[in-house]
């Protein structure tokens, strides 16, 4: 049997949160080695396990994944939520990829410098409220499926989901105007891969706090 | 017959351009409409064809398609430039994704403050010396093909080329130590329709100038 998928990362969401819940929605068991130190960091390059010397880095089937898009590309196809053509794929892409945008923005948050968090965290609410959510709402309604394409589950619903309560935690009121966000919320959090990921002592990470941001810079300075 | 794909964009490289370079090696013929008015693009979210109202738009097979990654994946996945299994498709969008990376901080510089802009250029041509070429190299050299993957031509090697020519704009000794890249340069500039886009008179753009900035902000309002 092949062994799990290893996750390398430092010890909170930043870029390898959309990992874990998509590896977590497929049904797929994972171990995590988080890096610590400046020394975990060094170590991992120097023994050539990191392409372009950067985290997040994936081991799954014998091989050394990084670059988190190729990533999150490789796990959807294996476990067939990438649709199930190229035009398929091309809808969920384009979706997948606001939800990126945004994502970004919010994983990012807690560690910019202090003088900054004010204007981010406003823009992620204006960007939210006004671009994104209104975009993925008018595409559930427009053909009032459960799911975003073809009427099937697929990585595009498992990471606006994941957007969703990311940006309910920074506004909690967010979804008070998008019925349809709402409904897809409580239909993929049901799902029982997904209601499992959101108990406690699961795998998911939480907000990333003082004491995550001090040993981020630390491991990457 | 098909209708030529229809690309809606700045008269300039900006995120479009891997798309255009893309195109043109694949041997596909396109249109472009440039964006000059703050109208032109109010009406195109009018029509509903920018899902975040965003630009780069390219109207390909009866969608409007936004987001420049996903419209790359589908025309490389299209035009059979995008490996032959699962396995190859990953190693090119590990390494087009690591390029990008490069061509992003690229697009962004332009529109930084002067001194800001000359740190960009000065770290995108360090970053191209230390991080990515480095990689690709070895990659050849391991390998010993003429292409970075599966031994045929990919969306890899059109954007390894794109990238090199654009570092080699900003420093012309950027590839002095990597002779193979050197030789993928010359080899992939060599393929007919590569070779017919290099061309003066094709649609490729030149570097972003302040026209080109200026129109940018106008139209997108920043």
């Amino acid at each position: 049997m092949a062994g799990k998928p290893v996750l390398h990362y430092f010890d909170g969401r930043g870029r390898m949160e959309p990992v874990r819940w998509l590896l977590a929605a497929a049904g797929v068991e994972f171990e995590e080695k988080f890096l610590k130190t400046r020394d975990d960091l060094a170590r991992l390059r120097n023994d050539g396990s990191l392409m372009f010397q950067q985290v997040p880095m994936v081991e799954i089937d014998g091989m050394k994944l990084v670059q988190t898009k190729a990533i999150l590309n490789y796990i959807a196809s294996k476990y067939n939520l990438y649709g199930k053509d190229i035009k398929e794929r091309a809808i969920i892409d384009m979706y997948v990829e606001g939800v990126a945008d945004l994502e970004l923005m919010v994983l990012y948050l807690p560690h910019m410098p202090s003088g900054e968090k004010d204007a981010a965290l406003a823009t992620i609410k204006e960007k939210a409220r006004n671009r994104y959510f209104p975009a993925y709402e008018k595409v559930l309604k427009s053909h009032g499926q459960d799911y975003l394409v073809s009427n099937r589950l697929s990585r595009a619903d498992i990471s606006l989901v994941e957007l969703l309560y990311h940006v309910e935690e920074l506004d909690p009121s967010v979804l008070a105007n998008f019925p349809q966000l709402k409904a897809l919320k409580a239909r993929v959090s049901n799902l029982p891969t997904v209601k499992k990921f959101l108990q406690p002592g699961s795998q998911r990470k939480p907000f990333d706090d003082e004491k995550c941001v001090e040993s981020v810079k630390k491991i990457f300075s | 017959m098909e209708t030529k794909p229809k690309l809606y964009y700045f008269h300039g490289r900006g995120r479009m351009e891997s798309i255009r370079w893309l195109l043109a090696a694949a041997g596909v013929e396109f249109e472009e409409e440039f964006l000059e008015t703050r109208e032109q693009y109010e009406k195109l979210q009018k029509d509903g064809l920018l899902l975040f109202d965003q630009v780069p738009l390219v109207e390909i097979d009866g969608m409007p398609l936004t987001q420049s990654r996903a419209i790359l994946s589908y025309l490389a996945a299209k035009y059979n430039l995008y490996g032959k299994d699962l396995k190859e498709r990953l190693r090119i969008d590990m390494y087009t994704d690591g390029t990008l990376d490069l061509m992003l901080m690229i697009a962004q510089a332009p529109f930084k403050p002067p001194k800001e802009k000359e740190e960009s250029y000065a770290l995108i041509v360090t970053r191209a010396k230390t991080r990515y070429f480095p990689v690709f190299e070895k990659i050849l050299k391991d390998h010993g093909e003429a292409f970075l993957v599966g031994n045929q031509l990919s969306w890899a090697d059109i954007q390894l080329l794109e990238a090199i020519l654009m570092v080699e704009e900003l420093s012309a000794p950027v590839l002095s130590d990597f002779p193979l890249l050197q030789a993928f340069k010359a080899r992939i500039s060599n393929i007919p329709t590569i070779k017919k886009f290099l061309q003066p008179g094709s649609q490729r753009k030149p570097p972003p100038d302040g026209h080109y900035v200026e129109v940018v902000r106008n139209v997108l309002k920043f």
